[in-house]
Protein backbone atom coordinates (compact mmCIF):
# COMPACT_ATOMS: atom_id res chain seq x y z
CA UNK A 1 0.00 0.00 0.00
CA UNK A 2 1.39 3.81 -0.97
CA UNK A 3 0.97 6.19 1.58
CA UNK A 4 1.43 10.11 1.16
CA UNK A 5 1.14 12.84 3.23
CA UNK A 6 0.40 16.34 1.98
CA UNK A 7 -2.00 15.71 -0.41
CA UNK A 8 -4.15 18.61 -1.10
CA UNK A 9 -7.95 17.78 -2.33
CA UNK A 10 -10.14 19.06 -4.09
CA UNK A 11 -12.84 17.98 -2.68
CA UNK A 12 -13.29 15.68 0.51
CA UNK A 13 -15.85 13.20 1.46
CA UNK A 14 -16.54 11.93 5.26
CA UNK A 15 -18.22 8.13 5.33
CA UNK A 16 -16.46 7.30 7.99
CA UNK A 17 -18.96 4.43 9.68
CA UNK A 18 -21.08 3.96 6.51
CA UNK A 19 -20.80 0.25 5.58
CA UNK A 20 -20.05 -1.65 2.41
CA UNK A 21 -20.44 -0.55 -0.36
CA UNK A 22 -20.98 2.45 0.38
CA UNK A 23 -17.13 3.42 -0.39
CA UNK A 24 -17.78 2.41 -3.95
CA UNK A 25 -21.33 4.26 -4.02
CA UNK A 26 -19.87 7.74 -2.61
CA UNK A 27 -16.84 7.29 -4.41
CA UNK A 28 -18.29 6.62 -7.98
CA UNK A 29 -20.51 9.38 -7.67
CA UNK A 30 -17.81 12.29 -6.29
CA UNK A 31 -16.16 11.20 -8.95
CA UNK A 32 -18.55 11.89 -11.53
CA UNK A 33 -19.18 15.29 -9.63
CA UNK A 34 -14.89 16.44 -10.42
CA UNK A 35 -13.19 17.59 -13.53
CA UNK A 36 -10.41 15.50 -14.22
CA UNK A 37 -7.35 15.64 -12.84
CA UNK A 38 -9.02 17.14 -9.59
CA UNK A 39 -8.27 15.09 -6.40
CA UNK A 40 -10.43 13.49 -4.39
CA UNK A 41 -10.54 12.61 -0.38
CA UNK A 42 -12.45 9.93 0.82
CA UNK A 43 -12.53 9.22 4.55
CA UNK A 44 -13.60 6.26 5.66
CA UNK A 45 -13.29 3.50 8.51
CA UNK A 46 -14.00 0.61 6.06
CA UNK A 47 -11.29 -1.82 5.85
CA UNK A 48 -12.22 -3.30 2.99
CA UNK A 49 -11.74 -0.24 0.96
CA UNK A 50 -7.99 -0.92 1.49
CA UNK A 51 -8.45 -3.23 -1.41
CA UNK A 52 -11.35 -2.30 -3.17
CA UNK A 53 -10.79 1.46 -3.89
CA UNK A 54 -7.26 0.96 -5.92
CA UNK A 55 -9.14 -1.60 -7.65
CA UNK A 56 -12.38 0.22 -8.17
CA UNK A 57 -9.05 3.27 -9.62
CA UNK A 58 -7.29 0.09 -11.48
CA UNK A 59 -10.88 -0.74 -13.42
CA UNK A 60 -11.85 2.94 -14.24
CA UNK A 61 -8.81 4.51 -15.36
CA UNK A 62 -8.60 6.97 -12.38
CA UNK A 63 -5.44 7.42 -10.58
CA UNK A 64 -4.62 5.86 -7.25
CA UNK A 65 -2.11 8.55 -5.06
CA UNK A 66 -2.26 6.74 -1.51
CA UNK A 67 -4.04 6.69 1.66
CA UNK A 68 -3.08 8.56 4.68
CA UNK A 69 -3.61 6.15 7.90
CA UNK A 70 -5.57 8.77 10.61
CA UNK A 71 -5.61 6.17 13.22
CA UNK A 72 -9.35 5.86 13.50
CA UNK A 73 -9.68 5.79 10.03
CA UNK A 74 -8.25 6.37 6.32
CA UNK A 75 -8.22 8.67 4.06
CA UNK A 76 -7.66 7.58 0.30
CA UNK A 77 -6.36 9.83 -2.50
CA UNK A 78 -7.95 9.56 -6.37
CA UNK A 79 -7.29 11.79 -8.82
CA UNK A 80 -9.95 11.97 -11.58
CA UNK A 81 -8.06 10.83 -14.94
CA UNK A 82 -9.58 10.17 -18.26
CA UNK A 83 -8.23 6.50 -19.44
CA UNK A 84 -5.88 6.78 -22.52
CA UNK A 85 -6.93 4.97 -25.48
CA UNK B 1 -72.63 6.16 23.79
CA UNK B 2 -70.39 9.06 22.43
CA UNK B 3 -66.80 8.00 22.25
CA UNK B 4 -63.86 10.79 22.91
CA UNK B 5 -60.00 10.34 22.16
CA UNK B 6 -58.28 12.23 24.18
CA UNK B 7 -54.88 10.15 24.19
CA UNK B 8 -53.09 11.62 21.20
CA UNK B 9 -49.70 11.79 22.76
CA UNK B 10 -50.28 7.71 22.48
CA UNK B 11 -51.15 7.87 19.10
CA UNK B 12 -53.14 9.83 16.56
CA UNK B 13 -56.30 8.25 13.98
CA UNK B 14 -54.93 8.02 10.93
CA UNK B 15 -55.68 10.67 7.79
CA UNK B 16 -57.94 9.87 5.61
CA UNK B 17 -55.76 11.58 2.92
CA UNK B 18 -52.51 9.83 4.14
CA UNK B 19 -54.02 6.37 4.02
CA UNK B 20 -55.03 7.47 0.18
CA UNK B 21 -50.99 8.36 -0.09
CA UNK B 22 -50.29 4.68 1.33
CA UNK B 23 -52.65 2.75 -0.56
CA UNK B 24 -50.50 2.70 -4.48
CA UNK B 25 -47.76 1.48 -2.02
CA UNK B 26 -49.20 -1.50 -0.30
CA UNK B 27 -50.25 -3.55 -3.56
CA UNK B 28 -49.55 -2.21 -7.26
CA UNK B 29 -46.35 -0.01 -6.29
CA UNK B 30 -44.59 -2.83 -4.78
CA UNK B 31 -41.23 -2.11 -6.33
CA UNK B 32 -38.01 -2.71 -4.21
CA UNK B 33 -36.73 1.45 -4.09
CA UNK B 34 -33.02 0.11 -4.51
CA UNK B 35 -34.48 -1.61 -8.22
CA UNK B 36 -33.25 0.05 -10.74
CA UNK B 37 -35.97 -0.73 -13.11
CA UNK B 38 -39.36 0.87 -13.28
CA UNK B 39 -40.95 0.06 -10.18
CA UNK B 40 -37.71 -0.09 -8.25
CA UNK B 41 -37.58 3.73 -9.30
CA UNK B 42 -40.64 5.26 -8.49
CA UNK B 43 -41.01 3.35 -5.19
CA UNK B 44 -37.42 5.22 -4.65
CA UNK B 45 -38.94 8.57 -5.86
CA UNK B 46 -41.76 8.26 -3.36
CA UNK B 47 -39.17 8.02 -0.94
CA UNK B 48 -37.41 11.07 -1.95
CA UNK B 49 -40.83 13.14 -2.07
CA UNK B 50 -41.52 11.98 1.45
CA UNK B 51 -38.39 13.17 2.76
CA UNK B 52 -38.46 16.35 1.21
CA UNK B 53 -41.58 16.74 2.52
CA UNK B 54 -40.34 15.48 6.10
CA UNK B 55 -37.44 18.20 5.94
CA UNK B 56 -39.22 20.89 4.93
CA UNK B 57 -41.69 20.45 8.41
CA UNK B 58 -38.60 20.70 10.30
CA UNK B 59 -36.47 22.98 8.13
CA UNK B 60 -33.73 20.69 6.92
CA UNK B 61 -32.10 19.43 4.28
CA UNK B 62 -34.26 16.37 2.74
CA UNK B 63 -29.85 14.81 3.02
CA UNK B 64 -30.33 15.32 6.84
CA UNK B 65 -33.48 13.29 7.27
CA UNK B 66 -33.09 9.66 7.77
CA UNK B 67 -36.00 7.45 7.80
CA UNK B 68 -36.14 4.99 10.88
CA UNK B 69 -39.32 2.40 12.27
CA UNK B 70 -40.16 4.50 14.78
CA UNK B 71 -39.58 7.71 17.45
CA UNK B 72 -37.57 5.11 19.93
CA UNK B 73 -35.74 3.82 17.29
CA UNK B 74 -34.40 7.56 15.89
CA UNK B 75 -33.86 8.09 19.80
CA UNK B 76 -31.34 4.75 20.32
CA UNK B 77 -30.13 5.74 16.69
CA UNK B 78 -29.30 9.05 17.98
CA UNK B 79 -28.11 8.18 21.38
CA UNK B 80 -25.78 5.40 20.99
CA UNK B 81 -24.63 6.24 17.01
CA UNK B 82 -23.16 9.97 18.50
CA UNK B 83 -21.82 8.81 21.75
CA UNK B 84 -19.94 5.69 19.98
CA UNK B 85 -18.81 7.80 17.38
CA UNK B 86 -17.28 10.17 19.86
CA UNK B 87 -15.84 7.85 22.43
CA UNK B 88 -12.30 8.64 21.58
CA UNK B 89 -12.81 12.25 22.62
CA UNK B 90 -14.86 11.14 25.99
CA UNK B 91 -17.47 9.02 27.28
CA UNK B 92 -19.68 11.11 29.14
CA UNK B 93 -23.09 11.53 28.14
CA UNK B 94 -25.70 14.25 29.72
CA UNK B 95 -29.89 13.10 29.24
CA UNK B 96 -32.55 15.04 31.03
CA UNK B 97 -34.85 13.25 33.56
CA UNK B 98 -37.89 13.97 31.63
CA UNK B 99 -36.79 11.48 29.15
CA UNK B 100 -38.80 9.10 27.24
CA UNK B 101 -37.66 5.31 28.01
CA UNK B 102 -36.10 5.06 24.55
CA UNK B 103 -33.65 7.70 25.77
CA UNK B 104 -33.46 6.83 29.51
CA UNK B 105 -32.64 2.82 28.20
CA UNK B 106 -30.41 3.72 25.61
CA UNK B 107 -28.54 5.60 28.04
CA UNK B 108 -28.40 2.97 30.93
CA UNK B 109 -27.14 0.52 27.96
CA UNK B 110 -24.44 3.12 27.35
CA UNK B 111 -23.56 3.02 31.52
CA UNK B 112 -23.01 -0.69 31.09
CA UNK B 113 -20.54 -0.07 28.10
CA UNK B 114 -18.31 1.63 30.40
CA UNK B 115 -19.78 5.23 29.75
CA UNK B 116 -20.92 8.04 32.44
CA UNK B 117 -24.31 9.05 32.16
CA UNK B 118 -25.32 12.71 34.11
CA UNK B 119 -29.28 12.85 34.57
CA UNK B 120 -30.61 16.48 35.07
CA UNK B 121 -32.95 17.35 37.44
CA UNK B 122 -35.60 19.07 36.49
CA UNK B 123 -37.92 21.86 38.31
CA UNK B 124 -41.78 21.45 39.14
CA UNK B 125 -42.57 22.11 35.92
CA UNK B 126 -40.22 19.53 34.57
CA UNK B 127 -38.05 22.63 33.13
CA UNK B 128 -34.69 21.41 33.14
CA UNK B 129 -32.25 24.60 33.71
CA UNK B 130 -29.59 25.69 31.12
CA UNK B 131 -27.23 26.03 33.86
CA UNK B 132 -27.61 23.23 35.60
CA UNK B 133 -26.47 21.62 32.03
CA UNK B 134 -23.76 23.67 31.28
CA UNK B 135 -22.49 22.90 35.19
CA UNK B 136 -22.80 19.29 34.30
CA UNK B 137 -20.42 19.59 31.03
CA UNK B 138 -17.05 18.12 31.85
CA UNK B 139 -13.67 17.49 29.85
CA UNK B 140 -15.29 13.95 28.59
CA UNK B 141 -18.96 14.85 27.28
CA UNK B 142 -19.61 15.05 24.00
CA UNK B 143 -23.89 14.47 23.68
CA UNK B 144 -26.45 16.42 25.46
CA UNK B 145 -30.19 15.08 24.83
CA UNK B 146 -33.27 16.71 26.17
CA UNK B 147 -36.55 16.75 25.06
CA UNK B 148 -38.38 19.24 23.45
CA UNK B 149 -41.68 18.60 25.26
CA UNK B 150 -42.60 15.49 27.53
CA UNK B 151 -45.84 14.00 26.32
CA UNK B 152 -46.36 13.46 30.11
CA UNK B 153 -46.53 17.06 31.60
CA UNK B 154 -46.72 19.05 28.10
CA UNK B 155 -43.97 21.53 29.48
CA UNK B 156 -41.88 22.76 26.61
CA UNK B 157 -38.06 23.07 27.26
CA UNK B 158 -35.74 25.70 26.64
CA UNK B 159 -33.81 24.08 24.25
CA UNK B 160 -32.75 27.47 22.58
CA UNK B 161 -30.84 28.32 25.42
CA UNK B 162 -29.46 24.65 26.24
CA UNK B 163 -28.50 24.56 22.25
CA UNK B 164 -26.08 27.74 23.14
CA UNK B 165 -24.72 26.00 26.37
CA UNK B 166 -23.65 22.86 23.98
CA UNK B 167 -22.67 25.20 20.97
CA UNK B 168 -19.78 27.10 23.64
CA UNK B 169 -18.40 24.01 24.29
CA UNK B 170 -18.58 22.08 21.51
CA UNK B 171 -21.07 19.45 22.24
CA UNK B 172 -23.91 17.87 19.94
CA UNK B 173 -27.50 18.31 21.04
CA UNK B 174 -29.89 15.36 20.56
CA UNK B 175 -33.64 16.69 21.10
CA UNK B 176 -36.72 13.65 21.15
CA UNK B 177 -39.43 15.73 19.50
CA UNK B 178 -41.49 13.20 18.96
CA UNK B 179 -44.59 14.94 20.85
CA UNK B 180 -44.05 18.45 19.12
CA UNK B 181 -43.32 17.09 15.47
CA UNK B 182 -46.46 18.35 13.17
CA UNK B 183 -47.84 19.74 16.74
CA UNK B 184 -46.13 23.06 17.22
CA UNK B 185 -43.49 24.95 14.77
CA UNK B 186 -40.33 22.48 15.17
CA UNK B 187 -37.20 24.44 13.10
CA UNK B 188 -33.83 22.52 13.38
CA UNK B 189 -31.55 25.80 12.90
CA UNK B 190 -33.85 28.03 15.11
CA UNK B 191 -34.08 25.39 17.67
CA UNK B 192 -29.80 24.70 17.33
CA UNK B 193 -30.37 21.48 17.72
CA UNK B 194 -27.93 18.23 16.28
CA UNK B 195 -30.32 15.57 15.96
CA UNK B 196 -33.74 15.59 16.07
CA UNK B 197 -36.09 12.18 16.57
CA UNK B 198 -39.69 12.23 15.32
CA UNK B 199 -42.66 10.42 14.83
CA UNK B 200 -45.36 9.79 11.84
CA UNK B 201 -48.46 8.46 13.98
CA UNK B 202 -48.03 11.79 16.39
CA UNK B 203 -49.03 13.87 13.57
CA UNK B 204 -51.93 11.69 12.09
CA UNK B 205 -49.28 9.60 9.67
CA UNK B 206 -49.23 6.10 10.25
CA UNK B 207 -47.29 3.77 13.09
CA UNK B 208 -44.06 2.18 11.76
CA UNK B 209 -42.38 5.57 10.12
CA UNK B 210 -39.98 7.88 12.03
CA UNK B 211 -36.98 9.74 11.35
CA UNK B 212 -33.81 11.24 12.77
CA UNK B 213 -32.68 14.69 11.58
CA UNK B 214 -29.10 14.33 11.46
CA UNK B 215 -27.40 17.92 10.97
CA UNK B 216 -25.07 18.04 7.68
CA UNK B 217 -21.60 16.38 8.44
CA UNK B 218 -21.94 15.04 11.79
CA UNK B 219 -21.01 10.98 11.55
CA UNK B 220 -23.07 8.29 13.36
CA UNK B 221 -22.79 4.59 13.36
CA UNK B 222 -25.56 2.87 12.11
CA UNK B 223 -28.07 1.22 14.31
CA UNK B 224 -28.88 -1.39 11.88
CA UNK B 225 -26.18 -2.88 9.58
CA UNK B 226 -27.29 -4.65 5.92
CA UNK B 227 -27.62 -2.52 2.94
CA UNK B 228 -27.06 0.76 1.21
CA UNK B 229 -31.04 1.81 2.24
CA UNK B 230 -30.24 5.65 3.80
CA UNK B 231 -27.48 6.27 2.82
CA UNK B 232 -25.81 3.33 4.20
CA UNK B 233 -26.81 4.55 7.60
CA UNK B 234 -29.83 2.75 8.44
CA UNK B 235 -30.23 -0.42 6.53
CA UNK B 236 -33.52 -2.91 5.80
CA UNK B 237 -35.57 -3.08 3.19
CA UNK B 238 -37.83 0.97 3.62
CA UNK B 239 -41.13 0.54 4.72
CA UNK B 240 -42.41 2.48 1.54
CA UNK B 241 -46.43 2.63 2.06
CA UNK B 242 -45.27 4.04 5.61
CA UNK B 243 -42.63 6.53 4.73
CA UNK B 244 -44.91 7.78 1.56
CA UNK B 245 -47.75 8.26 4.42
CA UNK B 246 -45.12 10.35 6.86
CA UNK B 247 -44.69 12.18 3.88
CA UNK B 248 -48.01 13.19 3.52
CA UNK B 249 -48.80 13.62 7.19
CA UNK B 250 -45.45 16.28 7.72
CA UNK B 251 -46.89 18.31 4.61
CA UNK B 252 -50.43 17.82 6.25
CA UNK B 253 -49.23 19.59 9.09
CA UNK B 254 -47.09 22.24 8.56
CA UNK B 255 -49.77 23.42 6.05
CA UNK B 256 -52.79 23.28 8.63
CA UNK B 257 -50.27 23.12 11.73
CA UNK B 258 -51.75 26.91 13.02
CA UNK B 259 -55.85 25.94 12.20
CA UNK B 260 -55.05 22.76 14.54
CA UNK B 261 -53.42 24.24 16.80
CA UNK B 262 -55.93 27.12 17.64
CA UNK B 263 -59.03 24.78 17.38
CA UNK B 264 -57.27 22.12 19.98
CA UNK B 265 -55.72 25.21 22.34
CA UNK B 266 -59.50 26.08 22.75
CA UNK B 267 -61.02 23.19 23.54
CA UNK B 268 -58.01 22.46 25.94
CA UNK B 269 -58.55 25.92 27.58
CA UNK B 270 -62.23 24.95 28.07
CA UNK B 271 -61.02 21.71 29.63
CA UNK B 272 -58.72 23.71 32.22
CA UNK B 273 -61.63 25.85 33.45
CA UNK B 274 -64.23 22.65 33.83
CA UNK B 275 -61.79 20.83 35.90
CA UNK B 276 -60.50 23.78 37.53
CA UNK B 277 -63.93 23.57 39.36
CA UNK B 278 -62.95 20.20 40.58
CA UNK B 279 -61.65 20.07 43.93
CA UNK B 280 -58.18 18.66 45.20
CA UNK B 281 -56.89 18.32 41.33
CA UNK B 282 -53.43 19.55 40.47
CA UNK B 283 -52.06 20.58 36.84
CA UNK B 284 -49.21 18.89 36.14
CA UNK B 285 -46.84 20.81 33.73
CA UNK B 286 -46.19 24.38 32.99
CA UNK B 287 -49.53 25.86 33.11
CA UNK B 288 -48.65 28.26 29.74
CA UNK B 289 -45.75 27.20 28.21
CA UNK B 290 -46.99 23.44 27.24
CA UNK B 291 -47.74 21.40 24.45
CA UNK B 292 -51.23 23.77 23.12
CA UNK B 293 -53.49 20.35 23.29
CA UNK B 294 -51.99 18.90 26.56
CA UNK B 295 -53.54 18.76 29.62
CA UNK B 296 -52.16 17.05 32.62
CA UNK B 297 -53.61 16.31 36.32
CA UNK B 298 -52.63 14.91 39.31
CA UNK B 299 -56.25 13.95 41.17
CA UNK B 300 -55.41 13.47 44.88
CA UNK B 301 -56.81 10.37 47.25
CA UNK B 302 -57.47 8.16 44.03
CA UNK B 303 -55.57 6.14 41.10
CA UNK B 304 -55.16 7.06 37.83
CA UNK B 305 -55.63 3.06 36.16
CA UNK B 306 -58.84 3.29 37.76
CA UNK B 307 -59.87 6.65 36.40
CA UNK B 308 -59.08 5.70 33.05
CA UNK B 309 -61.46 2.35 33.58
CA UNK B 310 -64.15 4.12 34.62
CA UNK B 311 -63.59 7.05 32.23
CA UNK B 312 -63.42 3.80 29.32
CA UNK B 313 -66.36 2.34 30.30
CA UNK B 314 -67.79 5.65 29.43
CA UNK B 315 -66.53 6.17 25.75
CA UNK B 316 -63.67 8.52 27.14
CA UNK B 317 -59.82 7.72 26.20
CA UNK B 318 -57.39 8.99 28.27
CA UNK B 319 -54.03 8.10 30.01
CA UNK B 320 -51.93 8.15 32.97
CA UNK B 321 -48.31 8.77 33.19
CA UNK B 322 -46.65 8.01 29.56
CA UNK B 323 -48.24 4.99 27.35
CA UNK B 324 -45.56 2.91 28.72
CA UNK B 325 -45.43 3.62 32.68
CA UNK B 326 -49.90 3.13 32.25
CA UNK B 327 -49.34 -0.18 31.46
CA UNK B 328 -46.34 -1.43 34.16
CA UNK B 329 -48.59 0.24 37.02
CA UNK B 330 -45.41 2.40 38.12
CA UNK B 331 -45.25 6.01 39.55
CA UNK B 332 -44.13 7.83 36.94
CA UNK B 333 -40.58 8.62 37.26
CA UNK B 334 -41.05 11.88 35.29
CA UNK B 335 -43.50 13.46 37.93
CA UNK B 336 -41.73 12.01 40.83
CA UNK B 337 -38.83 14.22 39.30
CA UNK B 338 -40.96 17.05 39.55
CA UNK B 339 -41.12 16.68 42.84
CA UNK B 340 -44.09 15.23 42.91
CA UNK B 341 -44.74 12.31 45.80
CA UNK B 342 -45.46 9.05 45.04
CA UNK B 343 -49.12 8.83 46.25
CA UNK B 344 -49.74 11.71 44.52
CA UNK B 345 -48.03 11.02 40.80
CA UNK B 346 -50.69 7.45 41.14
CA UNK B 347 -53.48 9.95 40.48
CA UNK B 348 -52.11 11.34 37.26
CA UNK B 349 -53.99 11.20 34.14
CA UNK B 350 -53.09 12.86 31.17
CA UNK B 351 -55.97 14.39 28.42
CA UNK B 352 -54.46 15.04 24.90
CA UNK B 353 -56.97 16.60 22.25
CA UNK B 354 -56.38 16.29 18.74
CA UNK B 355 -58.30 17.91 15.54
CA UNK B 356 -61.01 16.11 15.73
CA UNK B 357 -62.41 16.69 18.42
CA UNK B 358 -65.23 18.94 19.26
CA UNK B 359 -66.95 21.07 21.82
CA UNK B 360 -69.56 18.79 22.07
CA UNK B 361 -66.20 16.03 23.48
CA UNK B 362 -65.05 18.30 26.13
CA UNK B 363 -68.67 19.02 27.54
CA UNK B 364 -69.38 15.29 28.13
CA UNK B 365 -66.01 14.78 29.26
CA UNK B 366 -66.27 17.89 32.09
CA UNK B 367 -70.05 16.18 32.55
CA UNK B 368 -68.34 12.55 33.58
CA UNK B 369 -64.76 13.15 34.64
CA UNK B 370 -65.85 14.81 37.82
CA UNK B 371 -68.73 11.61 38.56
CA UNK B 372 -65.93 9.25 38.43
CA UNK B 373 -63.69 11.27 40.62
CA UNK B 374 -66.52 11.47 42.70
CA UNK B 375 -67.42 8.02 42.83
CA UNK B 376 -63.55 7.13 43.12
CA UNK B 377 -63.23 8.78 46.16
CA UNK B 378 -65.94 7.62 48.06
CA UNK B 379 -64.00 3.96 48.12
CA UNK B 380 -61.07 5.15 48.44
CA UNK B 381 -59.40 4.64 52.04
CA UNK B 382 -57.27 7.96 51.30
CA UNK B 383 -60.13 10.01 51.11
CA UNK B 384 -62.21 8.88 54.24
CA UNK B 385 -60.61 10.46 57.07
CA UNK B 386 -57.30 8.06 56.93
CA UNK B 387 -55.22 11.53 58.51
CA UNK B 388 -53.70 12.03 54.87
CA UNK B 389 -54.12 15.57 53.63
CA UNK B 390 -53.94 17.06 50.40
CA UNK B 391 -50.77 17.32 49.26
CA UNK B 392 -50.65 19.16 45.75
CA UNK B 393 -48.70 21.74 47.46
CA UNK B 394 -46.06 23.09 44.69
CA UNK B 395 -47.60 22.12 41.63
CA UNK B 396 -51.00 23.31 42.76
CA UNK B 397 -51.76 25.10 39.54
CA UNK B 398 -55.10 25.54 40.00
CA UNK B 399 -56.66 27.61 37.27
Amino acid sequence: MKFVENVKPDVTTDIVYMMCPMHLLKLEEKIKELDNGQILEIMTDYDGALEDIPGWCEKTGNEFLGIKDSGDYYKFYIRKKVRQQ
Amino acid sequence: MRKCYFDHVATNPLDTRVFDAMMPFFKEEFGNPLSIYEPGARAKEAIENARAQVASLVNSKASEIIFTSSGAEANNFALRGIALSRQNEGKHIIVSRMEHHSILNSARFLEKMGFAVTYLPVDKHGFVDPETVKKSITKETTLISVIHASSEVGTIEPLKEIAAVAKEKGIILHTDAVATTGNIPVNVKELGVDLLSMAAHQFYGPKGAGALYVREGLRIVPLIYGGIQENGRRAGTENVPAIAGMGKAAELARDEMKARTEHVKKLRDKLFKGVSNVENVYLTGHPDNRLPAHASFCVEFIEGEAMLLLLAAKGIYAASGSACSSKALKASPVLLSMGISASLAQGSIVFTLGKDNTDEDIEYMLTEFPQVIKRLREISPYAKGWGIKGEGGECTVQR
